[in-house]
């Protein structure tokens, strides 16, 4: 096994859509939470494959897209001074503050450089002793504990020129903020199976009984994906509401414990406020008092900085689930990835880019295109 | 941004006190941080997330999970019906 190509099955897939058809006797609409299983729902077209009636939305599982712009403005401010190199994951490169992009403060001679891993920052501060070594920690819970080592690893060497730029976030707030919103048309989601990977799914639990709400924490992979939707429409159509483990092969109830032991050494959870959501109590990670003298935002004092989101873009009702792409009146007219109006299109994991990328600007809408049948393919 | 892959573990080692390891992703083969898979031996899948090992795949378990999809392959080809010997198209129910 490569535990990929085996999840990828075009005839196994056809089978378990079968198997949802077979089984769904009402109307069903269930959230994706992460913007990993978006991008991998509309690039193998896994809704098309699903029976009318079962709808998928998209959930706020993608933190460059709910990275505020005011944390981004701030981030721009840093990178653009001379005694800074400024680094970041790939994906926040492109995504436009107030005023351009990374890339553009790069083009104009700021020192900005794309990490792979969080630890490059550390052999980038080592040759670089007389400049200031920042790093953009954004993310999830899957992305913490690589975030954590950095900060953790600064201070053990004490490498005093190595600061972070926090603005992590949480899942399972969101889904509360989701669930507790009068508007809700959500009544199963597909969990973050990388999110649990670290955080496991015990957090899960009370909001699947305070909500009532199936949570299926679920793979990445096409058929990681059909059999989430699968288990998720078997307990919507038996009444019941429980969190299963579809990705048993990478989490169990408990996650990591070392990692998750880390995580807490380095961040306490605070407010955040989501682009496109707004603020969400207890929605994030911020950095211990203890790892203050590495905190990108104390050393610079980068003012308060007022932004303004466009007056058309519709993506805070698409990350709550409320609405879709094609519901907005820009989306691959004046807002596509090259010139992103808001939150679901700066990233190629939004739901809006994911859409765009996969040619869904020039069809008709998905349920238009949905098969009344499957046969064909389950016959294939 | 969550993407993680996995890949196999195929030599560890000590640097700057952390445990990292060589990991093989098809013909690629990338360092990677181990800290948070204590456990795990050359030899076995981890799940990598942004140069961190975040999990072990358990082989176990991905082979329980495969064959409870090949078990529904196997149903559907039973409950396919047949028209003179020649298994036909699944109907609507």
């Amino acid at each position: 096994m490569k535990y990929v190509d085996e999840y990828r099955d075009g005839k196994l897939a056809a089978n378990v859509a079968q198997e949802i058809r077979r089984i769904q006797t009402k109307p069903w609409v269930i959230m994706e939470v992460c913007g990993g299983q978006t991008h991998s729902i509309v690039k193998h077209g896994i809704d098309y494959l699903l029976p009318e009636g079962i709808e998928l939305v998209h959930g706020p599982g993608c933190p460059v897209c709910v990275t505020p712009l005011e944390m981004i403005d701030k981030a721009h401010a840093i990178a653009r001074r001379p005694d800074v190199i400024f680094c970041s994951f790939g994906d926040m490169l492109r995504v436009p503050g107030s005023d351009g992009d990374l890339f553009t403060i790069k083009s104009q001679g700021g020192d900005v450089r794309i990490v792979y891993s969080p630890l490059d920052c550390l052999k980038i501060a080592r040759a670089n002793p007389d400049k200031q070594v920042v790093f953009f920690a954004i993310g999830f819970e899957t992305t913490a504990p690589a975030n954590a080592m950095l900060v953790y690893s600064a201070k053990q060497q004490g490498a005093k020129n190595v600061s972070v730029l926090v603005s992590h976030v949480l899942v399972p707030p969101a889904i509360a903020a989701i669930l507790g919103s009068p508007q809700n048309r959500v009544q199963a989601f597909l969990g973050p199976g990388h999110v649990c990977a670290v955080m496991g799914y015990s957090e899960y639990e009370p909001l699947s009984r305070q909500f009532h709400v199936p949570i299926v924490i679920t793979g990445f992979e096409p058929l990681d994906l059909l059999q989430g939707i699968l288990i998720a429409v078997q307990q919507l159509e038996s009444g019941r509401a429980e969190v299963e483990n579809q990705y048993s092969r990478v989490l169990d109830r408990g996650g990591n414990k070392s990692a998750q032991e880390l995580v807490f050494s380095v961040f306490q959870i605070g407010d955040r406020k989501w682009r496109g959501v707004g603020m969400i109590p207890a929605s994030g990670y911020h950095l211990r008092p203890e790892f203050a003298e590495h905190d990108g935002e104390l050393r610079f004092e980068v003012a308060q900085i007022d932004t303004r989101e466009s007056e058309i873009c519709i993506s805070g009702e698409i990350l709550k689930g409320n609405k879709k792409p094609h519901d907005c009146p820009a989306f691959g007219k004046q807002c596509d990835p090259q010139h992103p109006l808001g939150a679901t299109m700066v990233s190629a994991e939004g739901a809006c880019a994911a859409y765009y990328t996969y040619g869904r600007h020039l069809k008709p809408e998905p349920d238009e295109l949905k098969l009344t049948s499957i046969s064909s393919a389950g016959a294939a | 941004m969550c993407l993680a892959i996995p890949g196999k573990v195929i030599e560890t080692f000590e640097q700057g006190g952390m445990r990292m390891g060589k990991v093989q992703f098809g013909g690629i083969t990338r360092e990677v941080c181990l800290e948070y898979v204590p456990d795990v031996r050359v030899g076995e899948y981890v799940l990598v997330h942004v140069g961190f090992a975040i999990s072990k795949v358990d082989e176990e378990e991905a082979r329980r999970t495969y064959e409870l999809l090949e078990e529904m392959d196997q149903l559907t080809e039973l409950n396919a019906p047949e028209v003179d010997g020649i298994p036909s198209r699944r109907e609507k129910p």
